[in-house]
């Protein structure tokens, strides 16, 4: 497999029909391939969101990383959109999950697609990527260090990220799940809450927890960043990823 | 962590931001990932027109101790010209971004 790749900026159908900006990435190699939504992390449609989208066509995937701040914000620098969703009250669920569809849509009408579609998500977006993978007909998700799929936010503040465990019966695909031990949000026992949820209704999932990280220990332009729990981590996605998405397919 | 904490308020004054001074109507205050101060966790403040767009936007990110020296010395400036006022929480949100 070379490492060439092409990476480009495009407007896709969202949630809605609406055009959203979106960042695609894929390999330049001709075989049919698997394919990952990349779901931006709450600072937003970001320099690393974009570089880790290309570190999946670097690795053999199609990479489509939709800015769900494209309506809220166009045109705009990522953090100026972040401050501006922030200050609107964040991104509503329906369509987050209308937007991560029309990206998945989009990946499998590429002539490159085997048909597969994986969604990873961080922070925000990691809850983000459980919500997808029980409202979406995808093929794997991976959801790193998401806050509030247990739980709802501190009471007094009202609800809009609440919790999805009620939706952990529709999961459509395996999980997995990369977490640090020194997180809040969220913490190892919400972690753990999740984790017999999903173990009771029999679901297909592997958590990894790793000791001396909190939150956004993949994030290596911020003291957060973990050496050790990142690289095992993006070894545990090549394994999954590689496990449910390659192949010919369709 | 994302703290999604968040409170947000409207204001009355005027920010310079990166295209010139603007009348600010709004304000986020928060407690969560910064995007370019060293530090896991910053307080960070929004000055904001959303009627001007998102670049409308005067940002500050200060660690714990900063935020609380600036809001002490806001009340000290303010007290010692004679004006309190009412200190009245604005309303604190979630968000889901």
């Amino acid at each position: 497999m070379r490492d060439d790749i092409r990476a480009e900026t495009l407007s896709i159908a969202g949630h809605g029909g609406d055009q959203i900006e979106a960042y695609l990435a894929q390999p330049l190699d001709e075989d049919r391939v698997g394919a990952v939504v990349v779901i931006h992390h709450m600072p937003g449609y970001d320099s690393w969101s974009k570089e880790v989208t290309r570190t999946f066509a670097a690795h053999g995937y199609l990479a489509l990383c939709p800015n769900l701040y494209s309506r809220d914000a166009p045109g705009a620098s990522p953090d100026d959109a972040a401050a501006a969703v922030r200050a609107k009250g964040g991104v509503p669920d329906e369509r987050l999950v209308g937007d991560v569809g029309g990206a998945a849509a989009h990946l499998r009408s590429l002539s490159a697609s085997n048909g597969k579609v994986g969604v990873i998500g961080y922070c925000s977006g990691g809850r983000q990527s459980f919500l997808s993978a029980c409202s979406l007909p995808l093929d794997a998700a991976v959801v790193c260090y998401g806050a509030f799929i247990v739980g709802d936010p501190p009471e007094g503040m009202p609800h809009k990220a609440t919790s999805l465990l009620h939706l952990a019966p529709q999961l459509h695909c395996p999980v997995l799940g990369l977490f640090g031990a020194e997180d809040k949000f969220p913490s190892p026992e919400q972690v753990a809450v999740l984790e017999r949820t999903l173990k009771d209704q029999g679901a297909d999932f592997e958590f990894h927890t790793y000791p001396d990280a909190g939150h956004a220990f993949f994030s290596p332009d911020r003291p957060s960043f973990r050496h050790e729990a990142a690289k095992e981590g993006w070894e545990e996605i090549w394994e999954f990823y590689g496990r449910l998405l390659a192949g010919g397919g369709a | 962590m994302c703290t999604y904490r968040t409170q947000t308020l409207n204001l009355q004054g005027s920010g310079k931001g990166a295209s010139g001074w603007f009348s600010v109507t709004d304000a986020s205050v928060y407690f969560d990932h910064p995007v370019h101060a060293s530090a896991e966790h910053t307080l960070n403040l929004d000055f904001l027109n959303p009627a001007l767009g998102p670049g409308a936007r005067v940002a500050l990110e200060l660690n714990a101790d900063s935020a609380l020296a600036l809001a002490a010395a806001i009340r000290t400036v303010l007290a010692a010209s004679g004006l309190t006022g009412d200190l009245a929480p604005p309303a604190e949100r979630s968000i889901s971004v």
